[in-house]
């Protein structure tokens, strides 16, 4: 019986691996729930302060903040969110496939890039990359706070403050549904009215209570908080749903494998009983 | 039918309120200000207290805010606040208490930091404690 033994063992081992990968299915998509919750809460926050952002760009604001105003571009700073850890499919590859594309893009037209990663593996990527990358933070685990994103925030925003980007892009990947995610570069600041001057008759700027400088910066301030807090949790919503795909995927393939296996292990043994059996008859014949 | 703008009301947590309303009235940080319906242009900051929402019909709700940003457009209002609930939700005990350990730390004159933070959560509480009050007033008239 040639390679029974082998074969049995093989399914052995390919029946556990499908065991992890079931039970990190399973761990995904328990996780992916709450992190979906997570994620809604997140979002009333972040579209309406992204509806108030917009409005103050079609505002002719007496205080013109630097967030406001388009500069040109030498140097752009980019916040890339991905995951902390691996086998959950294409998500991280796809996402830094399309800010590759953007950065070269970007090379081309003379333009610097800083990095500021958040999750190891955008660290690690860009890394290898010989990036520069200027800021990083990883472990914010599956509930993300609201102050983790405080820090990788300030060290761009200071940059952008101080002269030293010239525009700040937001890289994460977009919950569409379950089955599929989408990487998206958005553009936090500067923030400008896409139609321009275009209806000269709207010349209407805010009566600030008490400051606007102060105001200004920081209704800007919490914006860019809240836009990058949300992309981070919905960066998480999206690992635990790319995840539990994934992991589904890979116990339905060690499953099809163990069939064949099974299928295989089973003609060897039938094949060896029949010529045991043949060599038997073979044998009282001769007698 | 009367004239209304549009209200949102989110916290980082949650929405709370969206929808037509005929008033609002906010705390300010330069003091309460009531929004009607094509109310100028207007940004402020917020500071701990109650937003009253006042629905077609005449019927109020109360929500309490933590602080937070007000952006009034001529046809809509929207508040941005850091933490809020509705009136009905809030725990009076929980205020209570807050504000005493708050006024416990300010009685202290423990260090400058402590002091800030404990007149921050006193106010927080104050507010809260009046909202409820109010609360039941309404619902005494009502």
């Amino acid at each position: 019986m040639a390679g029974a033994k082998e074969i049995r063992t093989k399914i052995k081992s390919i029946k556990s691996t499908q065991k992890i990968t079931k039970a990190m299915e399973m761990v995904a998509a328990s996780k992916m729930r709450k992190a979906q919750e997570r994620m809604r809460a997140a979002r009333p926050y972040a579209n309406k302060i992204r509806n108030v952002i917009s409005h103050l760009s079609h505002a002719y604001t007496e205080y013109r903040s630097p967030g406001l105003v388009e500069r040109e571009l030498k140097r752009v700073g980019l916040i890339v969110i991905s995951t902390d850890r691996g086998l959950c499919g294409g998500l991280n590859t796809n996402l830094f496939k399309a800010t590759i594309n953007a950065m070269q893009q970007w090379r081309t037209q003379g333009i610097e890039i800083d990095v500021c990663t958040v999750g190891t593996k955008a660290f690690q990527f860009f890394r290898r990359l010989k990036g520069n990358v200027v800021a990083h933070v990883s472990h914010l685990g599956d509930a993300p706070r609201f102050e983790d994103v405080l820090g990788p925030v300030k060290v761009m925003a200071d940059a952008f403050a101080e002269g030293r980007v010239d525009a700040i892009y937001l890289v994460y990947n977009e919950f569409v549904n379950t089955m599929s995610q989408k990487p998206k570069i958005e553009r936090l600041v500067p923030v400008t009215a896409e139609v321009k001057d275009a209806a000269p008759a709207h010349h209407w700027d805010y009566i600030y209570e008490p400051d606007p400088k102060e105001l200004i910066e920081l209704l800007l301030r919490r914006y860019g908080e809240s836009v990058v807090y949300q992309a981070l949790v919905e960066n998480v919503a999206c690992e635990m749903a790319s995840r539990m795909v994934a992991m589904k995927s890979a116990s339905d393939n060690a499953g099809t494998l163990i069939d064949e296996l099974q299928l295989i292990y089973n003609k060897a043994r039938q094949a060896s009983i029949t010529q045991e059996l043949a060599e038997i008859v073979g044998g009282a014949a001769a007698v | 039918m009367a004239m209304t703008l549009h209200v949102d009301i989110v916290s980082a947590e949650k929405e709370l309120f969206s929808g037509a309303a005929e008033m609002v009235t906010a705390p300010g940080e330069m003091g309460e200000l009531g929004i009607l319906p094509r109310h100028s242009q207007l940004l402020t900051r917020l500071k701990p207290g109650q937003v009253r929402v006042k629905l077609q019909g005449g019927e109020e709700q109360l929500f309490y805010v933590s602080g937070g940003m007000l952006e009034v457009q001529p046809s809509m209002v929207t508040i941005l606040s850091d933490t809020a609930e509705r009136a009905k939700d809030l725990d009076e005990a929980a205020a209570q208490s807050a504000k005493q350990r708050a006024e416990q730390v300010i009685a202290d004159h423990r260090s400058e930091f402590e002091y800030a933070q404990a007149k921050a959560e006193l106010a927080e509480a104050i507010a809260q404690l009046q909202t409820i009050e109010r609360m039941r007033k309404l619902r005494k008239s009502g």
